[in-house]
């Protein structure tokens, strides 16, 4: 017997449950870690912004729902792709499972910039390169779920779902580059590699929180893959196992 | 070490109470609804496979 390492045995939905299941609480833990040392640096340590005053602290939520928001969608994009290329049965359920965790981090990026857009500039809402493009986001994540829904072959539904998803991912660098390319309200990247805008507590505030939210979507994400698991495996003899095992 | 000088400072955020604490309450009752949607979805779906479990194997036996 050989011990080979192979891929395709955690693409397999019945390795790939219990797996999923078992790492949730970790990622739970850890994403709770990175928001409480987040906040403590983000909202008691950090101090005032020279321009903003406090209303800049909204930052340690927006920018991260920000890049999660875009983020997701290329893990989604990915998946597509790979269940397009290769027809595998785990992409598409992986894709589902990120959807409304990845509208839900495009709806607070978008609710924490109106909050913060309004004191700043003096408005909740411009039609400006920045908030369009994000707001294009929500919709094609909205758009996903609601053609996923609608249709009832899931391997269909996946195909169709995935090819939205490949066609989308264009907004994706808009929305990154577009306090480049066009002459925009909203303010530049606050992290540079090279040099940073941000006092270093305040930095660091943002960097765990991102981590929080990236942990956070991953626990959440895992859990909802592993419904649809269940739901789409059932006549599948692994799912019955674990019906049949009393799982809660 | 901590930047406020009293918990009412903290609270009024130096006149954006309002914008910060809205934006923190939204996110923080999604990152909490969120969760606890995707459990009782989880919930329901097990019970009603497992009912469907054993309709199924009532049918073959008999």
């Amino acid at each position: 017997m050989t011990h080979r390492f192979n891929l395709y045995h955690f693409a397999s939905p019945a390795t790939f449950y219990p797996l999923a299941g078992a790492l949730i609480p970790w990622f739970a833990a850890v994403s709770v870690l990175f928001g409480l040392a987040g906040l403590y640096l983000g909202m008691l340590v950090s101090p005032t912004d020279f321009q903003q005053g406090e209303g800049y602290r909204i930052i340690f939520l927006h920018v991260p729902a920000s890049w999660m928001s875009m983020f997701i969608y290329l893990v989604m994009a990915f998946w597509a792709a790979i269940g397009l290329a290769f027809n595998t049965r785990l992409s598409g359920m992986m894709a589902q499972a990120l959807a409304p965790t990845g509208a839900l981090m495009a709806f607070l990026s978008l609710w924490t910039g109106a909050l913060w857009g309004k004191p700043m500039w003096g408005t909740w809402w411009v039609w400006d390169a920045r908030l369009t493009s994000e707001l294009i986001l929500l919709f094609l994540y909205i758009g996903y779920m609601a053609l996923v829904a609608a249709i009832d072959d899931p391997r269909r539904a996946d195909k169709a779902g995935g090819l939205l998803l490949l066609v989308g991912v264009v907004n994706v660098p808009i929305i990154y580059f577009s306090v480049k390319w066009w002459n925009t309200l909203h303010q530049g990247s606050s992290v540079n590699l090279t040099k940073s805008s941000m006092a270093e507590t305040m930095l660091w505030g943002m960097l765990l929180m991102a981590m929080c939210f990236w942990m956070y979507a991953i626990a959440v994400a895992l859990a909802r893959a592993r419904t649809i698991m269940l739901e789409r495996e059932r006549h599948t003899d692994w799912v019955k196992a674990v019906l049949a095992g009393g799982e809660k | 070490m901590i930047y406020w000088n009293s918990f009412s400072d903290f609270l009024h955020m130096g006149g954006y109470g309002l914008y910060v604490w809205g934006s923190f309450g939204v996110t923080a009752a999604i990152m909490t609804i969120e969760p606890i949607v995707v459990a009782r979805n989880r919930k329901a779906t097990l019970s009603r496979l497992k009912r469907q479990m054993r309709a199924e194997a009532r049918n073959t036996a008999e």
